[in-house]
């Protein structure tokens, strides 16, 4: 609960200077940005105007939405991938004392491994196709996801529990009934860090084995011509994009909270 | 006899809890059993609603050997056993999920009155005060027409005041239900209050020091000779002189 106080003398969080705010800030960014392209009279390093041309030139092509669509089809299919297998996983881990014990060590040893150091292994697992990078942004995002799920079921107080066996609930049903609605908060945190994670992996993942995506465009732009007005483009599109989809699941977060 | 202990004892690796505990409640009574925390009073309780196995001797309720949760036995606890995920309504009818949606409705409905909660349907416990929370988790246990209670210090959380109105409150529900209440704190003024007898446990590991009759009709006159004469003798029988 905010106190009243704060909302009746200066209300911050829900006037336009929310908005204002960060616009602001951005402006000076953007400002010192041009001088010191400016002053330092860089020829490799773009200005914010040839980044905003660039990315006005790659919309135009359509190449930019493309690239955004594909970039979002493979972040998605790889979270949703490590959703479906790594919720039922860290549910059996969080109920099964014993089989947390025996797969624990081998996820927190491979937790620590960043996706770059897979890139290898994908491609020889899945060539030069589609599936390297997905699988890629599923195994960045599907060790978060069970270790959500697993905390979040050894965490449900042990009276839910009782009193739905009590009301005489079977294994299944109180799975759905009691353990369900009391890990949803904690996953939803955990879906939202993983998600982080995938879309942070994208550049990464697109690295390899692709030739379209937000990834792909900031390494070709770099490869091809030292583009460097379409690399800092493609940044600040990644960017944009993490900054919404945060934004979203946060919405869906809080939605859930309430209800 | 309604519930029948019968020799039990329990252990916690190589800690003794529960020694010998013999004792029959009747059909409808309200039975307390007090003692110092640590006592085993709760395990007991526990291994009524069969939640825990006694290493030795056994519960039986209506001639039937515990040995599982039941539905026909509620177990109550302190209010935070209410899922905050439902509102007053979906807590209070989550054990009839078997019923028809109609019937279910009534039941619930019928149960909301008798704690007084009408207009609190909708509420999230979140939304409602310690007591009321206790009130959603009595009328979650009763909704399911059990024939036993099980109350594990059910009060212990609420502020005096609030407990003093809960314990009328639990009465008035009880008289109203005729169930059978088996009630488990360390609040010996309380159990005088509430119980047609109180079983006085010793300190772990727990065995019956006495069982007291409280021969005081209700409502009980808290500063009637007979409940304190009651009170005073449980307090001697825990080994505390009432003084402060």
């Amino acid at each position: 609960m905010r106190s009243p106080i704060q909302h009746s003398t200066f209300n911050i969080e829900h006037s336009t200077f929310r908005f204002v705010l960060p616009l602001i800030t951005s402006a000076i960014i953007l400002a010192i940005w041009a001088i010191a392209v400016k002053l330092s009279g860089t020829k490799i390093f773009p200005s914010p105007a040839a980044v905003a041309k660039a990315i006005a030139s790659l919309s135009e092509k359509s190449l930019l939405w493309r690239y955004i669509g594909d970039s979002l089809a493979r972040v998605f299919a790889g979270y949703l991938a490590a959703i479906a297998v790594g919720i039922p996983i860290g549910f059996l881990m969080g109920w099964h004392a014993p089989l947390a014990r025996a797969i624990n060590p081998l996820i927190q040893m491979l937790r620590p491994i960043s996706p770059l150091a897979w890139m290898p292994v994908a491609v020889i697992w899945f060539g030069v196709s589609n599936a390297a990078p997905i699988f890629l942004i599923f195994l960045a995002s599907l060790f978060p996801i069970i270790v959500a799920a697993m905390n979040g079921v050894r965490n449900v107080p042990p009276m839910y529990l009782q009193a739905g066996r009590n009301f005489g609930l079977s294994t299944r049903q109180l799975m759905i009934r009691v353990v369900a609605p009391a890990v949803l908060p904690r996953i939803i945190v955990g879906l939202r860090l993983a998600f982080g994670i995938a879309w942070v992996v994208l550049v990464a993942a697109e690295m390899i084995a692709v030739d379209s995506g937000l990834g792909y465009l900031i390494i070709d732009a770099r490869n091809a011509g030292k583009r460097y007005d379409l690399v800092v483009a493609g940044m600040l599109m990644i960017g944009v994009i993490g900054l919404l989809l945060d934004t979203g699941i946060r919405r869906v977060e809080e939605w859930i909270g309430k209800n | 006899m309604k519930v029948q202990f019968a020799d039990v004892s329990m252990r916690f690796g190589a800690m003794e809890v529960l020694q010998h505990v013999t004792i029959g409640v009747e059909e409808g009574e309200f039975l307390c059993i007090v003692g110092p925390s640590g006592c085993g009073k709760s395990t007991l309780l526990n291994i009524a609603g069969g939640f825990l196995a006694p290493v030795a001797g056994s519960v039986t309720i209506d001639g039937e050997t515990v040995t599982a949760p039941d539905r026909r036995r509620i177990f109550v606890f302190q209010e935070r056993g209410v899922f905050p995920w439902l509102t007053v309504e979906g807590n209070i009818g989550f054990g009839l999920f078997d019923m028809p949606e109609e019937a279910r409705r009534q039941r619930v409905a019928q149960y909301i009155q008798l704690v007084g909660l009408d207009g609190f349907e909708k509420a999230y416990p979140r939304e409602l005060s310690g007591g009321m929370k206790q009130r959603v988790e009595v009328a979650r246990a009763l909704a399911v027409n059990p024939d036993v209670l099980f109350l594990d210090e059910p009060f212990g959380a609420l502020d005096s005041i609030t407990r003093l109105q809960m314990r009328s409150e639990l009465l008035r529900i009880w008289r109203a239900e005729r169930k059978t209440v088996l009630f488990v704190t360390h609040d010996i003024e309380e159990s005088v209050q509430l119980a047609d007898r109180v079983v006085v446990m010793s300190a772990r590991p727990g065995r019956i020091r006495r069982v007291v009759d409280i021969d005081i009709a209700h409502p009980r006159d808290l500063s009637s000779t007979r409940y304190i004469e009651l009170r005073d003798l449980i307090f001697g029988e825990i080994g505390l002189a009432h003084q402060v």
